[in-house]
């Protein structure tokens, strides 16, 4: 991880530009097939991503929560673990951090906000643990944990803003008595709210930021720490890790946490930069989304930024595409699966495009897979 | 074996090669019928891509395969199989999980109804057995079996498929020098009942002792033919390796200090829950090698494990140094206890295939100056340290950045060594140090253990190769079920001895020198 | 496996729950004790009828999840091979609306299969031939799936009818139990049957002998001349079509309509149940039918209003015991030693 030179940038970034090139051709044919027209398509989202300075904006304030959900399945892969738990823990961190905002009517902003942000990370952080701990005590797989902690997550979070039932049933604690039969929280308090860059019509918060502050935090931690060493040993060779004195229960845990703190993370400044209030229909999508954006990157996080801003694009075209050709924006789902496909299996690509095998000095990620037993 | 017989098999000028490596060149072999031939070559001579060639699991690049007079073509064990050729692997295909007979018809199964026949199998299997004195049960779970016994069912599997063709692959590794003389008598069986053997190995005593004609290979390529009558065993090494191999270790007496390592009466369980460790006791003193001895599964491995931190005691207790280091945790042992440790598999334990040379130098120190400031490491001075070592460790490799995975076998193990040795150590814990490298960087690593031993360090060597534990030891436990049935030292060690307390047989007189001499 | 297998304990607590369960109910249904609001959620012939019904996707699912993995591939993608399967019903049943309804459900049916299997070859292809990571093969399995169908889902498509229950002569008129097991529409049925013909498959054949050794020790395999990758290939292909049968069941069986992502994590659940009946068919029938119960049981609450506990709470109760039946056993099941790993015949590297 020593010198970094250009020819190796350029080295690393072919092989995913091509797979969102070669994933953008064959949604192409897809729209023929069922009688839309691509190239119409194509153009709305890109004047939808690209067009003006709200289709920037719009891109990214898409890109935002995307990178650290990124981050967030990037650094369970360093330490071979796979968090498809990120939407469940953005959800937990959506409703912490929500609860802080608003409460505590009052406070000045540079208190009241960033308590608000870490109890979101908190909250993420609990979230990610749960998985954490069962792996390292029970030896659950956490990809069967996380996935039923978003469907729990999920039902915890509508729960909080619940506005009670027919049968007796009390209402959530979070719930807005003023919003009636509407289950959803209040505002959160101004001083709870990240503040704009550029205002509305733009409305770009600080919360873009923080999560490229977080990818720097993230890179420096994995790569320049011992912390970063061991995760990475446990990732690679968690028998070795052990061999060299390591703890890999505890670096096992470590990672879930910080990947559930980044997901939390991503719901908190989701919440207080754009949505200040949350309802049970607002969906952590974005989480599993983090999966893409993970493998995109290549689970480095300057590479995480780069497939965020990328994915973030085509969640913010999505809109005016299918306003402009009548195109069904879930095609950019297919398009994003195809994606992931393609910079998951590199073969297909190289194959494709007849490209040689590069010896690869990147450490190849390799997820611990069976069961465990 | 008249020189007019027809050749059952013949490798005429096979080539094969795999991306950057020639592993077989121009090679020439013929199997007569009803004789045994021995392939002779040591670690990395191309012994068993040539024969996974004639099993059909490798496609050569050029030549051909002749079998019984016709060229053919295989793309398959099927193919082989068909044409009467069985291999018996170094490490044995037998899936744990299924019993005997299901393993020996897997592939070649016998359906009736439109379901397995188990029984009809077994019957065979029986008939087999009482025919080539190979006592298996078709019933019982392969995982619940010892070595020597899968190693007969691996031979059963190719006579169920009527071979006359065998392939050994290794096959003495594993196996004590009695159950050696067991394997060997069923050998002389199946050739005079006219089966033809090719026996792979690169132990040159075993060779003299059992085959017809030696062949020896080197680099791929074969370097000469060796009449067993007249060869003797420095003229098979010279030509196995290409220059003269130092057959002995050259060592002083040893000069025990106090003692270093001392455990008491540890038990302990393997993976499954099974005990593995019974009630062992032994000590290492310092400026001694204490050899350990055993079949392979004897507990050999649990033993390094608890000793190193890896596995946790069920009672007993470990002292090194003088402190207690019971249940400890690897991070203990090696910094307050001042060991090191060579792992048994290094791909497994010892190294991160895809870390660099430089980081897996530093895989156990990474943490102290002047590898780490506190938190951050600090890439200069593991890269230096690095550097330094893969000079004196004769590491070969381009650069220290390169992935460890690159590295040939050896230089790998040097490597491991060269982290594990350069430390001041009190205590070194040697598992297979050797196993699976070439003759060079075996000498190399030999020479290192004895220089250890002699600056005053305790060496703890474990080793398969009965040879390897005769030549360093200055002390031989033997391992056996979990227990150490003896501890002989060694200028009164015998193969045969160890062999039979190997194979449990404990020693006749009381070993009055044996636990307290140490 | 086959022959010593002794029956532990676990599974010995398993079926005196089940027969306590068989007795409570009949006692429940038939008797007086049947006035109590709480007994009758738990046992009453509905809660045992959507224990059923519930459980019937999960043991396709599990089936799934044991033909893959008994060979070697790792298949978290079943949810998005059934979603698949369930799209491409509602499909065929939508274009055949004309169709005699039997005609059409059939077709359905056959569609279902057929997309099942196909994402099967995906799956396989990706992990076998391209190589990636089987966990993250088996998401984009998912993302594909929920993607592909939403875009082409029609909103105004309706399907016309859905299979009615086929009562078995005889039995279905025993009290009771005759209500539960012998009523039930075909695809439950075939569920059932399936069980007994995947566990027959898998340890007395040749096609299981060899499927287990491939996911055990595909070298050993391969040195007795089996085709590894074919054996996996196969096998993840037809898990495929029984979790596509899965989702097929969901649409033409028990909603008989399609709706975004319906699968709701019943994939995931599944794998559970196959984790926690150690990849054998009956284990896995016994752990779906646990958990089809627990969503039973939710159903059951709710309706009942029993219980003043907000729905959300009920609602988790089948992810929350999937959690912990995951967390009390993984430990003591045990895997096929080769799976997800990538095979590859050793010469094959020119």
């Amino acid at each position: 991880m020593g010198g970094i030179s250009l020819r190796r940038i350029g080295r690393a970034l072919l092989v995913p530009a091509l797979a969102v090139i070669t994933a953008l051709l064959i949604g192409a044919v897809v729209m023929l097939i069922f009688g839309d027209d691509p190239l119409a398509a194509y153009r709305g989202l890109f004047s939808g991503a690209f067009g003006n300075g709200r289709a920037w904006s719009t891109t990214i304030r898409k890109m935002t929560p995307l990178i650290l959900t990124g981050l967030s399945v990037s650094v369970a892969f360093k330490a071979g673990l796979f968090n498809i738990g990120a939407s469940g823990q953005f959800l937990i961190g959506t409703v912490f951090s929500v609860a802080v905002g608003v409460s505590f009517e009052g406070l000045p902003i540079y208190v009241h906000l960033p308590l608000a942000l870490l109890a979101g990370i908190l909250g993420g952080m609990l979230w990610g643990a749960i998985p954490g701990m069962l792996k390292v005590f029970t030896g659950a797989h956490e990809v069967i944990v996380t996935i039923m902690l978003n469907y729990v997550g999920a039902l915890f979070a509508g729960w909080t803003v619940y506005a009670g039932g027919t049968q007796g049933q009390r209402p959530g604690p979070l719930w807005d008595p003023t919003a009636g039969a509407i289950s959803e929280t209040a505002d959160v308090f101004p001083s709870a709210q990240l503040p704009w860059i550029f205002g509305p019509p733009y409305r770009v918060h600080w919360g873009v930021v923080l999560a490229l502050l977080a990818a720097v935090l993230i890179w420096w931690l994995i790569f320049r720490t011992t912390v970063g060493f061991e995760m990475r040993t446990v990732g690679q060779n968690p028998r070795a890790a052990r061999y060299a004195g390591m703890s890999v229960s505890r670096m096992v845990i470590l990672a879930m946490v910080m990947a559930g703190g980044l997901a939390g993370l991503a719901g908190a400044i989701e919440t207080l930069g754009l949505n200040h209030k949350f309802a049970p229909e607002f969906s952590g999508a974005v989480g599993f989304d983090g999966i893409t954006v993970a493998l995109l990157g290549q689970t480095n996080p300057f590479g995480v930024i780069l497939a965020a801003f990328m994915l973030g694009a085509l969640d913010a075209g999505a809109a005016r595409m299918q306003f402009q050709s009548g195109v069904a924006a879930d095609i950019i789902q297919v398009i994003q699966a195809l994606v992931l496909a393609f910079v998951a299996a590199p073969a297909i690509i190289r194959q494709l495009f007849r490209l040689r095998r590069i010896p690869e000095q990147i450490e190849e990620t390799t997820l611990r897979t069976s069961w465990g037993g | 074996m008249s020189e007019a017989a027809m050749p059952v098999l013949e490798a005429r000028h096979i080539t094969k090669r795999f991306p950057g490596v020639v592993a077989n060149e121009d090679v020439n072999l013929k199997l007569y019928p009803g004789e045994i031939l021995a392939l002779l070559g040591e670690n990395g001579a191309g012994k068993s891509t040539l024969m996974n060639i004639v099993y059909g699991l490798y496609k050569q690049t050029e030549g051909e395969i002749i079998v019984r007079g016709k060229p053919v073509e295989m793309s398959n064990p099927n193919d082989a199989i068909q044409l009467g050729i069985g291999m018996v692997f170094q490490h044995f295909q037998l899936v744990p999980v299924m019993t005997v007979a299901e393993n020996v018809m897997l592939g070649s199964e016998t359906i009736k109804r439109g379901l397995l026949d188990t029984q009809q199998v077994a019957e065979r299997i029986t008939e087999l057995s009482q025919r080539y004195g190979l006592a298996v049960d078709p019933y019982a779970m392969v995982e619940d079996l010892p070595v020597g016994v899968r190693q007969r069912v691996e031979i059963v599997k190719t006579l169920y498929r009527n071979a006359d063709i065998l392939i050994l692959d290794e096959p003495t590794a594993v196996l004590t020098p009695q159950e050696i003389d067991g394997l060997f008598d069923v050998m002389e069986l199946l050739r005079s009942q006219g089966k033809s053997i090719i026996f792979i190995t690169h132990k040159l005593k075993e060779v003299l002792r059992i085959s017809d004609r030696i062949i020896v290979l080197r680099d791929g390529k074969v370097v000469g033919e060796a009449d067993p009558k007249t060869a003797t065993q420095s003229t098979l090494a010279a030509m196995m390796v290409g220059r003269e191999v130092i057959l002995t270790v050259d060592k002083d007496e040893a000069q025990p200090g106090p003692v270093v390592l001392d455990m008491q009466d540890v038990s302990a369980k393997d993976d499954h829950g099974q005990p593995a460790l019974r009630n062992v006791s032994l000590q290492a003193r310092a400026g001694e090698i204490v050899g350990v001895a055993g079949v392979q599964g004897n507990g050999q491995s649990e033993l390094v494990e608890v000793l190193t931190g890896l596995r946790s005691l069920d009672s007993g207790r470990i002292t090194i140094n003088g402190l207690d280091m019971t249940n400890a945790g690897p991070r203990r042992v090696t910094q307050d206890g001042q060991s090191c440790h060579v792992p048994e598999d290094r791909h497994a334990y010892g190294m991160v295939d895809a870390y660099s040379v430089a980081h897996n130098l530093v895989l156990n120190t990474y943490f102290q100056p002047p590898f780490a400031n506190g938190l951050t490491v600090d890439e200069q001075a593991i890269r230096r340290h690095a550097e330094d070592l893969v000079e004196r460790y004769d590491v070969r490799t381009p650069n220290v950045s390169v992935h460890a995975a690159n590295l040939s076998g050896g230089n790998q193990q040097k490597m491991v060594v060269a982290r594990e040795f350069s430390r001041p150590v009190k205590l070194l814990i040697a598992a297979q140090p050797t196993r699976g490298i070439d003759v060079g960087s075996i000498e190399f690593i030999h020479q290192q253990i004895v220089a250890k031993r002699d600056e005053g360090a305790a060496v703890l060597l474990v080793s398969a190769e009965l040879d390897e534990i005769m030549a360093l030891s200055d002390r031989i436990a033997v391992m056996y079920k979990g227990e150490i049935v003896d501890i002989v030292p060694r200028n009164r060690a015998t193969r045969e001895g160890l062999g039979l307390l190997m194979a449990g047989a404990h020693s006749e007189e009381p070993a009055p020198v044996a636990g307290k001499a140490g | 496996m086959t022959k010593n297998g002794v029956l532990k304990k676990s599974q010995w607590i398993a079926g005196a729950l089940a027969v306590a369960a068989v007795v409570m109910a009949v006692l429940v249904n038939t008797t007086a004790l049947g006035q109590y609001t709480w007994l009758r959620v738990l046992f009453g012939v509905s809660a045992l009828n959507f224990t059923l019904r519930a459980s019937v996707p999960l043991v396709l699912g599990a089936l799934c999840g044991i033909l893959c993995e008994r060979t070697g591939i790792i298949n978290i993608g079943i949810e998005g091979m059934m979603l698949a399967g369930a799209f491409a019903a509602f499909v065929a049943k939508v274009a055949t609306n004309d169709w005699p309804l039997l005609a059409s459900l059939l077709f359905g049916v056959a569609i279902a299969l057929a997309v099942g299997a196909l994402m099967g070859l995906l799956h396989a292809t990706l992990s076998i031939r391209y190589r990636m990571d089987q966990i993250i093969s088996g998401t984009v399995i998912i993302i594909l799936a929920a993607g592909t169908s939403a875009y082409l889902f029609d909103r105004d498509a309706v399907a016309q009818g859905k299979f009615g229950p086929v009562r078995i002569p005889l039995l279905a008129d025993i009290p009771v139990i005759g209500d539960i097991l012998f009523q039930n529409p075909p695809i439950t049925y075939m569920a059932l049957l399936l069980v007994v013909i995947v566990h027959v498959g898998l340890f007395y054949t040749r096609w299981g002998l060899r499927s287990r050794a491939c996911g055990e020790h595909p070298r050993a395999a391969d040195t007795v001349g089996i085709n590894v990758n074919r054996y996996r290939y196969l096998n993840t292909m037809l898990g495929g079509a029984l979790a596509g049968l899965g989702g097929g069941f969901l649409v033409l069986e028990a909603v008989g309509q399609f709706q975004e992502g319906m699968t709701a994590g019943r994939g995931f659940i599944s794998l559970a149940a196959m984790i926690f009946g150690n990849w054998n068919p009956f284990g896995a029938l016994a752990a779906a039918t646990l958990f089809g119960y627990t969503q039973a049981l939710q159903n059951e609450l709710l309706l009942a209003g029993v219980t003043q506990a907000p729905r959300q709470f009920i609602s988790m109760l089948p992810y929350v015991v999937t959690i912990v039946a995951v967390s009390g056993f993984v430990g003591r099941v045990r895997p096929p030693a080769a799976e997800g790993k990538v095979y590859e015949t050793e010469g094959s590297s020119e």
